[in-house]
């Protein structure tokens, strides 16, 4: 039987983390001492017939209760103030990062890569790279767990979680869902299969993707009739999508809101939830008529929308909704 | 030349004294219908044990199945409800009533010199809504169950599994209404009712960690009541706030559950921590070190414990900044739990020390509440915990808490007032060893469950990979073993009841009002109110060893 | 006085220890109260903040009529208590009997009012769920669900603040208050003020915003 006690060290990240668990263990281990220590001492050497000074003496109570609050305190904020900087690292995403879209439903775990390879409960990334996983759920509260890579994001229906990590040894990992999510909860495992970048492209390649997720995006543009008011001239006044993404959006309320991939989703959704200044509330909602695969493509093609209009291939027949 | 011939020549008079066990009724409705104290709290104790052993049961089962790593002993679909099972039942069932109602109520109006807590009518009353509420639950557990977890998650729970939910969130509801009227009386009894010249400053500490825990109860229970309710509604007509269909955000649910739920452990664990320092001042012999500390501490406590509940949710996408927050005060609550340790160690320091059962039960929770405590603060390290969540890893460390702080606690009070609530002595070696057994089984079962978590066993698995199974055995081999430490009370306790010797008013010479009269106490507590003119716990290690010795 | 003398519990030391403990009973209930209802008060500030939009949209489905009708009634009957505990404290028991009447029966106006209300309501399909009415963005459902539960729970208050005053009544009736012991009336009288700040609560929040923009 195989005894082992660390999980692999599948990232530098891991190593960092790491490294603060065994300090949070050397505080352990060190008030475990400093309180276990005396207190067997006084078992053993006050024990109830055992001739010992037992007069009380003349002790600076207050002067002792101010210390041993103090000095953990100062060593707790040092590891606060450890654990939260490390933290902060990992929700921030670098720039140049790849971006891989997981989708969670009972019980799976759908992906999907830009170069359009799906992967059901396996995902194959190149080593050295940033990967960005884009979270969504079709139904429940998942929760994408990488223990290798020691990161975590719970997975939300109704928006979008992201997380990251720079795998940099090469190997198979788990990857396991930790929300619990319903019968088959323990069956929502998978594996992260990191490999050189050539070995990736090759495996790309090998996949036979029939279009890139930009292209999806773009056929569904077309079919849901999106074009028909965003895109070239149209009767009904839309907002522009050209270099949209990223970009800060003035709403009629006043508010302004950065056009991320939630606010997008959210536009499709529920359309008349956040209304662009000067326009009015007419987009039809298409909540049921898209699944979250549809909408992350959508997404990846409106991003992929430069600042130059460009027409959606096939423009000249286009629906009007 | 039998006693029998004896005894018939005794006056009537002193034949039996008059307790609270024979004074009001013998027959099963004055039992049912008391509005005393010390028969509530019978009630309760004989209640919580029921619950105890159906959620004990599930918990067999669970570590039965995972000796293996495939899920071949019962289906997902059990396994799942029988983790809810043995959640629902050992929280809110057993855990939160165990101390406060069993021991709460027999010994706080003792303790204060009171005849019987403020409102004794509304004490019965909350026993018969705990176990309505308990009726309910068992009645989702019998008519399918509940799978959900403890944690009733949305939308899970409000839209995707099965209707018995509404019954179990009910069942909660009430009983949690009990608690509420439990906690109401025992602040108001503590306020009103205490006995001249007993000033908050001459308290015992149970009592401050009582009110402490009263004050959670009153505050946080009623949002749990809130929450239960808005998802059931939700379960029932589809019409929620929790639903991202209709733009309500599922995790809502979250900060509204864990807003009472943080507190709620506190409420778990502040009673023990008032039951050890009891103990431990007693079987030391020694006045406490830094009274005036450890009676805020348990204020500290509960203030602290209401403004940390996000840390249950560092991985849901909150804000980093409130993630920044709620790190800080989850480091900060540590501090006062840190207090009482340290003082419980002084206050050893040239003590006169025994090792009775209920210290050895003291002594244990130390020891696991340091290592529960110590954990806490792995998990409320923001990057850590993203690891660390929804693993065993915090699993290990709440029941490190709960089992390790809380019911090693309440074995050690139940031991400590048994003489005064049956008036009969338990066998002390089998107790002590039975403590042993709890200890050693306990740690077995648990510890390696930090292993594994850090590894990334996840919770609520059914099935897992196969390295994690030598953790999963070593783990199901202390259960077994600490289930003979818990039974094994269970049968000395019941033996007592009819062959143990029969206990004098003050079998440890403790100080404190409920020490003052018979065991067991006669229906109103004391002939005369009392009055109080010291501090407490006025013992003295030198004045005991000169015993000892001479 | 033997009424006195009875009206105390084995449990306290004197009547001035059981009015304390009584007075501080209710208090510490109604503290449990607003926490209660507080979970509601939550998600209603969350989600008003995040929709401002479909909220006032929603808002003004309410019957502003009926909503402003019972917060006068309310609010009188507010007043009409507290005469009533001061009629007890003065032991005027017709006055207590007369002003706890009409409390009472202000407390059933109240009911009936929101009867009536209850009802338009749902004629206008303001029921959440599949029959909702389609010229409102879905998260107006979450404004009226908040609407259904809070005034429903409030409306359970104050049936259970009727019936507690009606018994309150009886007992006036057969004379057991006086100066000396009316400790029931003051805390029923505790209990009725708060129900009616829950009320004052409710009012703008469900039916004043964005009446008027």
């Amino acid at each position: 039987m195989k005894f082992p006690i660390f999980p692999p060290q599948g990232s530098e990240f891991s190593k960092e983390v790491d490294y603060l668990y065994f300090a949070l263990l050397a505080f352990s281990l060190l008030m475990i001492i400093v309180v276990g220590g005396p207190m067997i001492v006084f078992l053993f050497k006050y024990r109830r017939g055992k001739p010992a000074n037992r007069r009380w003496p003349h002790l600076p109570a207050n002067t002792i209760e101010i210390t041993w609050i103090g000095i953990p305190v100062i060593l707790m904020m040092g590891l606060f103030g450890w654990a939260a900087d490390l933290y902060f690292k990992q929700q921030r995403v670098p720039s140049g990062a790849m971006e891989i879209n997981a989708i969670g439903k009972q019980w799976m775990w759908k992906i999907q890569h830009p170069e359009g390879n799906r992967e059901i409960n396996e995902l194959h990334v190149p080593a050295g790279r940033i990967i960005k996983m884009t979270l969504a759920s079709q139904d429940v509260i998942h929760s994408f767990f990488l223990p290798a890579f020691r990161i975590k994001k719970d997975v939300i229906p109704g928006y979008y979680t992201t997380e990251w990590f720079q795998p940099t040894r090469l190997g198979t990992y788990h990857l396991f869902c930790a929300e619990y999510c319903g019968t088959q909860h323990s069956g929502m495992v998978g594996r992260v299969v990191v490999m050189n970048p050539a070995d990736y492209q090759a495996w790309l390649a090998a996949g036979h993707p029939q279009s890139t997720l930009v292209d999806e995006g773009a056929k569904r543009f077309r079919e849901l009739g999106c074009s028909g008011c965003h895109m070239g001239s149209s009767v009904v006044r839309a907002p522009p999508l050209e270099g949209l993404f990223g970009k800060p959006v003035p709403l009629q309320t006043g508010q302004v809101v950065t056009a991320d991939e939630g606010y997008i989703r959210d536009s499709i959704i529920f359309p008349n939830s956040q209304i662009v200044a000067g326009y009015q509330p007419v987009m039809p909602t298409f909540q049921g008529h898209v699944t979250e695969e549809e909408l992350l493509e959508l997404i990846a093609y409106i991003k992929s929308l430069g600042s130059n209009p460009s027409p959606p291939p096939d423009a000249t027949t286009e629906s009007q909704p | 030349m039998s006693t029998m011939t004896v005894e018939s020549f005794r006056p009537v008079a002193q034949r039996k004294p008059k307790t609270y066990l024979t004074e009001g009724g013998r027959t099963l409705s004055s039992w049912l219908l008391t509005t005393d104290h010390k028969r509530i709290g019978i009630l309760y104790l004989y209640s919580i044990i029921v619950y105890f052993f159906i959620a004990a049961v599930a918990a067999a089962l669970i570590r039965l199945e995972l000796l293996t790593p495939q899920g071949d002993m019962v289906t997902s679909e059990t396994y799942n409800k029988l983790f809810t099972l043995h959640g629902v039942l050992m929280v809110w069932f057993f855990l939160i009533p165990s101390i406060p109602a069993v021991l709460g109520n027999f010994v706080i109006p003792m303790m204060i010199g009171a005849r019987d807590v403020a409102f004794p009518k509304l004490n019965l009353l909350s026993w018969y809504l705990f176990n309505a509420g308990g009726l309910l639950a068992l009645y989702s557990i019998i008519v399918g169950g509940v799978d959900t977890g403890w944690t009733f998650y949305t939308p899970y729970s409000s839209s995707f599994s099965n209707w018995h939910v509404v019954t179990m969130a009910a069942g909660i509801f009430v009983a949690g209404f009990g608690t509420i009227l439990t906690g109401l009386n025992f602040i108001i009894t503590i306020h009103r009712m205490r006995a001249p010249g007993l000033r908050w400053h001459r308290m015992p500490l149970f009592l401050w960690s009582l009110y402490s825990t009263s004050v959670i109860m009153v505050l946080a229970t009623p949002v749990l009541a809130m929450t239960l309710a808005l998802m059931a509604l939700e379960r029932i007509w589809g019409l929620g706030l929790f639903d991202p269909k209709l733009g309500g955000d599922p995790v809502l649910f979250q900060h509204l559950f864990w807003f009472y739920s943080h507190p709620a452990v506190y409420i778990m664990i502040l009673p023990g921590m008032g039951v050890v320092s009891e103990l431990i001042t007693c079987f030391a012999r020694k006045q406490i070190f830094g009274y005036h500390y450890v009676a805020y501490s348990s204020v500290a406590i509960a203030i602290l414990g209401f403004l940390v509940w996000g840390h249950h949710m560092f991985v849901t996408s909150q804000s980093v900044y409130a993630g920044f927050a709620f790190s800080f005060l989850s480091f900060m609550v540590a501090v006062p739990s840190g207090v009482k340790v340290f003082n419980w160690t002084m206050t050893l320091f040239r003590g006169s020390i025994s090792f009775q059962t209920p210290m050895l039960y003291a002594l244990g929770f130390i020891g696991l509440f340091v290592v529960g405590g110590l954990t806490g603060l792995f998990l409320a390290s923001l990057a850590v915990d993203v690891h660390l969540s929804d693993t065993y890893f915090i699993v290990a460390h709440f029941h490190y808490i709960m089992v390790g702080g809380m019911v090693t606690a309440f074995m050690g009070g139940l031991h400590y007032w048994w003489p005064k609530i049956s008036g009969r002595l338990y066998p002390e070696r089998l107790g002590q060893i039975a403590a042993l057994i709890t200890y050693i089984g306990f740690n077995l079962t648990f510890f390696p469950q930090f292993v594994m978590g850090y590894l990334g066993m996840p919770r609520r698995y059914h099935a897992y990979p196969g390295e994690f199974q030598i953790y999963h055995i070593l783990s199901s081999a202390g259960a077994s073993i600490l289930a003979v430490g818990y039974v094994l009370p269970l049968l000395y306790f019941l033996w007592s009841l009819k062959y143990g010797k029969r206990a004098p008013a003050n079998p440890w010479n403790a100080t404190g009002l409920e020490w003052q009269t018979t065991s067991p106490p006669p229906k109103h507590n004391f002939e005369e109110t009392p009055v109080v003119t010291g501090e407490p716990y006025q013992y003295s290690p030198e004045a005991e060893e000169e015993m000892v010795h001479g | 006085m033997a009424e006195a003398r009875t009206a105390l519990a084995e449990q306290f030391e004197d009547m001035p220890q059981q009015l304390e403990a009584s007075r501080q009973g209710m208090w510490t209930f109604l503290a449990t109260e607003v926490l209660f209802f507080g979970g509601m008060f939550m998600g209603y500030i969350i989600y008003r903040h995040i929709y401002p939009e479909a909220f006032g949209a929603a808002s003004k489905h309410t019957i502003v009529l009926y909503g402003t009708i019972n917060t006068a009634i309310l609010l009188t009957s507010s007043l009409t208590m507290a005469l009533a505990v001061h009629a007890a404290q003065e032991s005027r028991q017709r006055a207590l009997f007369r002003w706890l009447l009409v409390t009472v029966f202000l407390g059933l106006c109240f009911l009936g009012v929101k009867g009536l209300e209850y009802h338009e309501d749902l004629d206008e399909h303001l029921w959440p769920g599949a029959h909702f009415r389609a010229d409102l963005p879905p998260q107006s459902q979450i404004f009226w669900f908040l609407y259904w539960s809070m005034t429903g729970l409030h409306a359970i208050h104050v049936t259970v603040g009727v019936v507690v005053l009606s018994m309150m009544a009886r007992m006036a009736a057969r004379g057991l208050f006086s100066t000396h012991y009316h400790t029931p009336i003051e805390i029923s009288g505790l209990y009725w003020h708060f129900v009616d700040i829950v009320w004052i609560y409710l009012y703008p929040l469900l039916y004043l915003i964005n009446r008027y923009s």
